[in-house]
């Protein structure tokens, strides 16, 4: 098979990360691959489609789409072509991650304490207080280590051949790293040949990891060897498989909301051998229904009486209630300021350019060019009720003009940008699609990034929109060891 | 291990069990009816199914009369009755996907390939001719999940909690099949049962799975007081009320042990229902009452479950 040279999607031109820039042939990371596909038959390939969604289907990874009417437990497609990323472009992103990580907590802190960002008048108070992800009943707490985003999913794009750009942080409850385990597992099944022939670094003890930090950030009052627990909101979440799977490969009790209790202030499970203690919870339920005594008093989901007991130091909850401050998209225009105010260093990872609609110049600037940008819900996520300029309608754009004009804080804008592509196995052989990617960050005593992440492609021609819940599929991301035989001689 | 995974697993052992359990008695009633549309009215053979299945006041509720086609419906792959075949392995596997971490990955692919081939295609569109080989899968489907939980989990509370659901489950079964068909098995006073009592016997036997267990065992023809012997009191017989009681008292004793020695109520009566059949005699049985014994059996068995639930479940 011989991949398409030219990433020509019909909207913009992108760069492609196999075949590069014009005129190049093959990507030196990609030259493997190259030849893997030259000298394997179209045929194979489809069997090995096949085969590898048959393994996804056995394993039981799902994701259900909300919105959406027919089967309940989808599975998100599987490309077989890894996504490979070279020592030198990892180094790049992994220094970058983890100072913008850094910032971001040390944001979240700040809001909560002194807010000397406010102070220093690089940002509008308002913004901060008046966010939905802004919670007054953290004022003052200092959670464990500090720590108010522990697993911290960066979304990113890559615009050129060294140019990559933070698209969205996400500091509350990212998902989808179980995708990243599970992609690599499939690809060493379906594919044992092609690992050997590469130095791929390994992604497999990201579980280890994220349990290290866990441990490490055990409250206060934690009597002994902290027991870990992972809170999911049930077996109807759309990403329950995830965390049945890291809850698994963890070794710690995956438990409901129903399963917790909570007794002058200390959590416990509720077990077959009575009440056994609860000291770090890593917990996939958003803030709102964690706690009915603090929070939505309609919740089921959640464990009344968990934020006393969190906030007496008894439990540490892992990401921190109110870490979503961090996360906003209204927010998100500040992270730069945030990097050179609370670390006093240049951003490694730029942003994307974003007028925010609820500022009255960014308004018109947007309404004015509309049919230029990506406009989005500033609170949305997964894709949902946004607006692609380029490859709307004049009526849709004409109607999300109106929805703009009457609620603009809720909404921001960016620029439609040329995401690069990758090669994508589909019915008619191979062919260029957009991806994306989203590292995961774990942040304890120390920050941790396995190196990886999750690449979502967006399998439609031509579509920008990566989200699962969109047509977005998955492949799997190999980050290469660093040449051993050039730069330590002795 | 957290309740709710223990009752998870208990649970979906017991729907994975009532599946099966199913497939049998609607073979038998299938079998029976054929057999015995010329000796009498075949409608009473679908009404007793019914009872035997513990459907009965549902289906009431929903069709009336107990027609052929619509009770094998009903029993077989209607999701308004929650103990239908289909309705059992959906709920088996929903309980399979909340304590996905307990499971072996072997148990997760038999339930999940079972509900995966139950929901796909038209396995569940019954019609006559299909209705054999559709309750041969179900079979197959709930002994490949008794076998890849035997052979892969771990000897520990999860397995014990897994182990009482099957037990109690088959004991539930095989008690509710006797005392279904009590009458057929009651000496009568004119002397030998005729063809179609013989047919009755085979039909209970079959229910189970037992009647080539029976000819293993007695080496006589078919007598009544025998068959009810060995589905209650025989310990070789696997789907005896005996062999389950010995499982169930063995596994609440592990669990006792697991847990510091720690003993509840549940304890008491399964012991004291184990006694019963473990030193119990069949003409004795019979002089006293088989109904009277069966419906307090299933009674006092009743009360087993909630304690369980009580004591370990919540």
């Amino acid at each position: 098979m011989k991949p398409a040279a030219t990433a020509s999607t019909g909207i913009v031109a992108a760069f492609d990360e196999m075949s590069g820039a014009a005129g190049e042939e093959c990507r030196a990371q990609y030259e493997l691959i190259r030849r893997w596909l030259e000298t394997t038959p179209a045929e194979a390939l489809q069997l090995k489609r096949r085969e590898a969604e048959l393994l996804f289907r056995r394993i039981g990874i799902t994701f259900a789409v909300y919105t959406e009417g027919g089967d309940p437990e989808r599975l998100i497609p599987f490309d077989i072509i890894p996504r490979v990323l070279d020592a030198g472009e990892w180094e790049l992103l992994s220094s970058g991650l983890e100072q913008r990580v850094r910032a971001l907590n040390a944001f979240a802190r700040d809001v909560y304490h002194g807010r000397q960002i406010l102070r220093a008048g690089l940002m509008p108070p308002e913004l901060v207080l008046h966010n939905e992800g802004f919670r007054p009943e953290m004022q003052d707490f200092s959670p464990a280590q500090q720590v108010y985003t522990h697993v911290a999913g960066i979304d990113l794009v890559r615009l050129g051949p060294r140019e990559f750009c933070v698209l969205e942080d996400n500091c509350r409850t990212p998902s989808g790293v179980s995708y990243m385990l599970e992609n690599r597992e499939a690809m060493m099944r379906l594919f044992p040949d092609l690992f050997a022939g590469h130095r791929i670094r390994s992604v497999e003890h990201y579980p280890e990891e994220l349990l290290d930090i866990l441990k490490s950030v055990a409250p206060p009052h934690c009597p002994g060897e902290p027991a870990v627990a992972l809170l999911t909101p049930g077996s109807y979440n759309s990403a329950y498989y995830e965390h049945s799977f890291l809850a698994d490969d963890m070794g710690v009790e995956l438990v409901e909301g129903a399963d917790l209790f909570v007794d002058d202030n200390v959590v416990y499970m509720r077990t077959t051998e009575g009440p056994k203690r609860v000291d770090v919870i890593y917990r996939r339920i958003d803030d709102d229904y964690l706690d009915p005594l603090t929070f939505r008093p309609d919740s089921t989901l959640g464990t009344a009486g968990l934020f006393n007991a969190y906030r007496a130091g008894n439990v540490t909850l892992a990401n921190a209630v109110g870490a979503g401050i961090a996360d906003d998209k209204s927010i998100y225009p500040y992270v730069p300021a945030m990097i050179r105010f609370y670390l006093g260093e240049a951003p490694l990872l730029g942003n994307v350019q974003t007028w925010r609609c609820g500022d009255s110049e960014d308004l018109g600037y947007v309404l004015d060019h509309l049919a230029e940008l990506v406009v989005k819900e500033a609170r949305g996520s997964g894709g949902y009720g946004m607006l692609i300029g380029p490859q709307a309608s004049r009526e849709q754009i004409e109607s999300f003009a109106e929805k703009l004009r009457a609620h603009p804080h809720e909404y921001i804008a960016q620029p439609t940008l040329a995401l690069s592509t990758c090669p994508v196995f589909v019915e008619t052989g191979l062919a260029p699609r957009h991806v994306d990617l989203r590292p995961f960050v774990l942040v304890g005593k120390d920050i941790r990034i396995v190196p990886g992440g999750l690449t979502r492609v967006a399998l439609r021609p031509g579509s920008l929109v990566v989200n699962s819940s969109q047509g977005g599929g998955t492949k799997d991301t190999w980050v290469l060891e660093a040449d051993r035989a050039e730069p330590h001689r002795r | 291990m957290l309740s709710r995974t223990a009752d998870s697993l208990y649970w979906l052992a017991r729907y994975m069990e009532r599946a099966e359990n199913l497939a049998r008695i609607v073979m038998a009633g299938y079998r029976m009816a054929s057999t015995a549309r010329s000796l009498e009215n075949p409608g009473n053979e679908w009404h007793s199914t019914l009872l035997a299945a513990g459907c009965e006041p549902g289906f009431l509720a929903k069709h009336g009369e107990a027609t052929a086609a619509l009770v094998i419906d009903y029993l077989v792959r209607d999701a308004d009755n929650p103990s239908s075949i289909f309705s059992c392995l959906e709920t088996a596997r929903r309980n399979a996907r909340a304590v996905r971490t307990a499971l072996t990955v072997d148990m997760w692919d038999a339930l999940n390939e079972t509900w995966y081939q139950a929901r796909t295609g038209n396995r569940f569109a019954v019609r006559p001719e299909s209705l054999p080989s559709l309750l041969e899968w179900v079979k197959e489907r709930s002994l490949l999940f008794n076998g890849a939980y035997a052979n892969t989990m771990l000897r520990n509370d999860a397995y014990y909690f897994t182990r009482l659901g099957t037990f109690i489950e088959r004991a539930d079964n095989t008690a509710r099949i006797l005392d279904v068909k009590y009458h057929v098995l009651l000496p009568r006073h004119e002397g030998v049962g005729g063809a179609l009592d013989y047919y009755h016997w085979q039909a209970i036997l079959r229910s189970v799975s037992a009647l080539r267990s029976y000819h293993w065992v007695y080496q006589d023809r078919l007598k009544p007081w025998l068959v009810a012997e060995l589905l209650m009191l025989r310990p070789e017989m696997p789907r005896s009320l005996l062999s389950c009681y010995e499982e169930i008292v063995g596994h609440l004793d592990l669990l006792a042990e697991a847990y510091g020695g720690k003993r509840g109520e549940c304890h008491r009566i399964a012991g004291e229902l184990h006694a019963r059949l473990r030193f119990g005699r069949i003409q004795d049985i019979f002089q006293s009452g088989l109904h009277e014994f069966l419906t307090e059996f299933i009674d006092r068995s009743l009360l087993l479950g909630s304690e369980i639930t009580a004591l370990y479940l919540v």
